[in-house]
């Protein structure tokens, strides 16, 4: 199962660098958004993929009984979820009032906190 | 109340021992950050109260990390784990003394930051939050610096990260909203990078606690692409720290919002980063450091001459002094890259100079732009005959901040170039000394023209009075930078004490495993 | 949104939320469910009952500004992680208290509190975000 996972990982990386190297600020979020899931889906492979049983301690034992799945991964992507979602609603925000107040989506033209045409202090004095 | 205790034999997994008051330092600087910021949430439109608290908040901080140092360097490393959970379960709080001069260092530039701001922000930017964002960033960037552990560190970046998001759009003016989109997205791809190598690293090694890596890499260290893993590790944090040349980000947007956000901003996030840098590179995989080593110098020497070039070529004081900031980079970076006691010990104590110093030359940028109406080289001009004080005190850290005698710039740069001198990395120590020979050109401009130049006819002329508020920090700052590169003797010690920790990391081992709990 | 029927309906549903998201809550420490999922579910109750009648309603109705109720419930998972302290255990190390009330034991303990602090962080931080965007809609 692995192998199909770790290729899945590489398309959706593929994919979502593709889109962030893009000009325009849509297409830069939704590889925001893939990137999110390509890391989720590395980190659940990395945890090994184990499908039998979930990691669960049955009521009135100690211990599980038997092999379990391996729940860090599972609370580690779950942590990275509520982040990246958090940021991808953020840049979203910042996105649209980018475009609001700017004028412009492309990444290229944003140029006001850059100018290109700064006067130039004297040479001498 | 009482702590639950089955009946299995649990010492292999839980810490059975009391924990005394003084291992609590370890965690209490997060703590106390979250639960201040917390309390300023609740008390947000009490705008006159809000400063008192945070500044009072930061004072008990700067002295629970001095504390915290002195424990430190008394006793050795020290480690907390969250809910009795030995690792590899729980994750662990270990701070030595790297950690713990980097907190301190930054709960000074904050309490500094914090006192500029009474004058700097003003009401509806405390409505808006800026106090409590404030007290996050401070919960996020001494998180990263005191924990134990890969993945929590990476939380702490993010909480940093959010933060510092909230700071920036502070006002929300079109500039900073440029500014934030460009920051936003490149920062938000170096985490990722950084959560990426994370998840290589929990697949290869199956545990995300530090002391636990080190023991592990020691037997995994021929059967799995380590060299790959730190490269990566390398560049998401070389990304976050802004080193060529994935450093445009910081030009870009560090001169847009309010400008104590910027002086907080350059003293704190890009050393996070650097910080990050030396525990991952030197603690846990030093033979990898060795084989990249190549190629952090050449990184570290084009940083280091991008930005001192760069702020030779800027008309904007803050984006100079942006430049700056990445010039100090490179030569952490170059540190890291000569290794040893001497460069790591070189590259902490060139990153706690630029902490204190890079703060204060922001805040001096933003009191320059009271006196003289702007930012711009081109329009600011005769600040000596307006401030003769203010003038000394920029003059002073100008030289710092070249790395000249007697400020706290030279002696690190002393430290960096006599090891990689010793190294025979002869290039490298003269990379150091021609990026301090631009840095000294860059800020003698700054100073000729914003300083020296006679005002033009119909500018504001005549002595000015400065808000204490905002003089007090400037002079503070610039006074620990007068003191360290005086009295360097305590802190080369302590620095040289941290290096040979981090190369040596047994003490750090002995205190995450206690003996016989080893792995 | 001026519709009979919603406004009719949403009292019902919203209180029945609330109660629902409490008992998600309480449920979560030994099954699935939790503060982090409670809180969301009382969002959405605080939404609705938005769209029903109007965002200056609920911010009445919850009395304290959301962000605060973040404070607070920040504030709350902090305390309940240093109560600890003053039973030489580490930080965060679960502490239980069995009291019995009415002939029934209750067991109690500082996770609960945790996770109480969790649901308020989350119900005021994303009622904030939402309360914004309605208010947002509706201009």
């Amino acid at each position: 199962m692995e192998p199909v996972f770790a290729l899945l990982t590489g398309i959706f990386l593929t994919i979502a660098i593709y889109l962030l190297l893009s000009k325009s600020i849509i297409r830069m979020l939704l590889g925001v958004a893939i990137l999110g899931n390509a890391v989720n889906l590395l980190i659940f492979t990395s945890g090994r993929i184990m499908r039998e049983v979930p990691p669960v301690i049955g009521p009135g034992l100690d211990v599980p009984a038997g092999p379990v799945a391996n729940p860090l991964p599972q609370a580690l992507i779950l942590t990275a979820i509520v982040i990246s979602f958090s940021f991808f609603a953020f840049l979203l925000v910042l996105s649209w009032r980018a475009y609001s107040t700017l004028g412009t989506d492309n990444t290229d033209e944003m140029r006001v906190a850059e100018p290109e045409d700064a006067t130039l202090p004297p040479l001498g004095y | 109340m009482a702590v639950s205790s089955p009946s299995a034999d649990l010492s292999a997994a839980l810490v059975l021992q009391p924990v005394t008051a003084l291992d609590w330092l370890v965690i209490l600087p997060v703590a106390w950050c979250i639960g201040i910021g917390a309390i300023l949430m609740m008390v947000r439109h009490r705008t006159g109260l809000q400063p008192l608290i945070a500044i009072a908040a930061l004072c008990v901080l700067a002295g629970i990390d001095a504390t915290l140092l002195w424990h430190v360097s008394q006793n050795g490393p020290v480690t907390m784990v969250m809910g009795r959970w030995l690792p590899p379960f729980g994750i662990a709080f270990t701070v030595d003394l790297t950690g713990a001069l980097f907190a301190l260092m930054a709960a000074v530039v904050a309490l500094a930051g914090a006192i500029a701001a009474v004058t700097d922000i003003n009401d509806s930017g405390r409505r808006y939050g800026f106090y409590p964002l404030l007290m996050l960033l401070m919960a996020g960037v001494s998180g990263a610096f005191l924990t134990g552990d890969i993945f929590n560190l990476y939380v702490w970046f993010e909480v940093l990260l959010i933060s510092s998001f909230g700071l920036l759009v502070l006002g929300s003016e079109r500039e900073q909203i440029d500014g934030a989109v460009k920051y936003g997205f490149l920062n938000l791809v170096a985490t990722t990078l950084f959560l990426i190598a994370t998840g290589y690293l929990y697949g290869i090694f199956g545990t995300l606690n530090m002391a636990d890596i080190v023991v592990k890499a020691r037997e995994l260290r021929d059967a799995a692409p380590l060299t790959t893993l730190m490269a990566l590790l390398a560049f998401a944090f070389a990304m976050k720290a802004a080193a060529f040349p994935v450093n445009f980000w910081l030009p870009a947007s560090y001169h847009t919002p309010r400008i104590v956000v910027s002086a907080l901003f350059a003293g704190l996030l890009t050393k996070v980063g650097i910080y990050a840098l030396i525990r991952v590179s030197v603690m846990l995989f030093p033979v990898e450091r060795q084989e990249l080593s190549f190629v952090i110098a050449l990184a570290g020497v084009l940083t280091m001459i991008t930005g001192a070039l760069g702020a030779l070529a800027q008309t904007d004081t803050r984006r100079l002094l942006g430049y700056l900031v990445i010039s100090g980079i490179g030569s952490m970076l170059a540190g890291i890259a000569v290794g040893g006691p001497g460069g790591i010990g070189g590259a902490v104590f060139y990153a706690l100079h630029s902490m204190v110093v890079m703060t204060a030359l922001y805040l001096a940028a933003g009191l320059a732009a009271r006196l003289g109406g702007g930012f711009s080289l081109s329009s600011l001009a005769g600040l000596y005959t307006r401030h003769a004080l203010f003038s000394a005190l920029s003059l002073m850290l100008f030289f710092a901040v070249s790395g000249l005698p007697p400020f706290s710039g030279f002696w690190p740069k002393v430290m960096l170039v006599k090891s990689a001198l010793d190294t025979g990395a002869w290039w490298l120590a003269a990379a150091l000394l021609l990026t301090g020979f631009l840095t000294t050109i860059a800020t003698a401009r700054l100073f000729l023209l914003a300083y020296w130049r006679p005002a033009g006819a119909g500018a504001p002329s005549g002595e000015v009075a400065l808000p204490a508020t905002l003089l007090v920090p400037l002079i503070a700052l610039t006074a620990v930078s007068i003191l360290i590169g005086l009295f360097p003797e305590t802190l080369l010690g302590l620095v040289q004490k941290a290096a040979l920790t981090l190369n040596e990391p047994s003490r750090y081992l002995n205190s995450v495993f206690p003996a016989g709990s080893a792995p | 949104m001026r519709s009979l029927i919603l406004r009719t309906v949403a009292p019902l549903i919203v209180g029945l939320m609330v109660l629902f998201s409490i008992f998600v809550l309480l449920r979560g420490h030994n099954e699935p469910g939790g503060g982090f999922i409670g809180g969301l579910i009382a969002v959405a109750a605080l939404s609705i009952y938005g769209i029903a009648f109007g965002v200056e309603t609920v911010r009445r109705a919850i009395v304290f500004h959301p962000l605060a109720i973040a404070g607070a419930g920040l504030l709350l998972s902090t305390l309940s992680g240093l109560l600890s302290m003053v039973f030489h255990v580490p930080f965060m190390t679960g502490l239980w208290v069995y009291p019995v009330i009415l002939g029934e034991e209750v067991p109690l303990s500082s996770v609960m509190t945790f996770d109480i602090g969790v649901y308020l962080v989350v119900v005021g931080a994303v009622t904030s975000v939402a309360l914004s965007l309605e208010e947002r809609g509706e201009d």
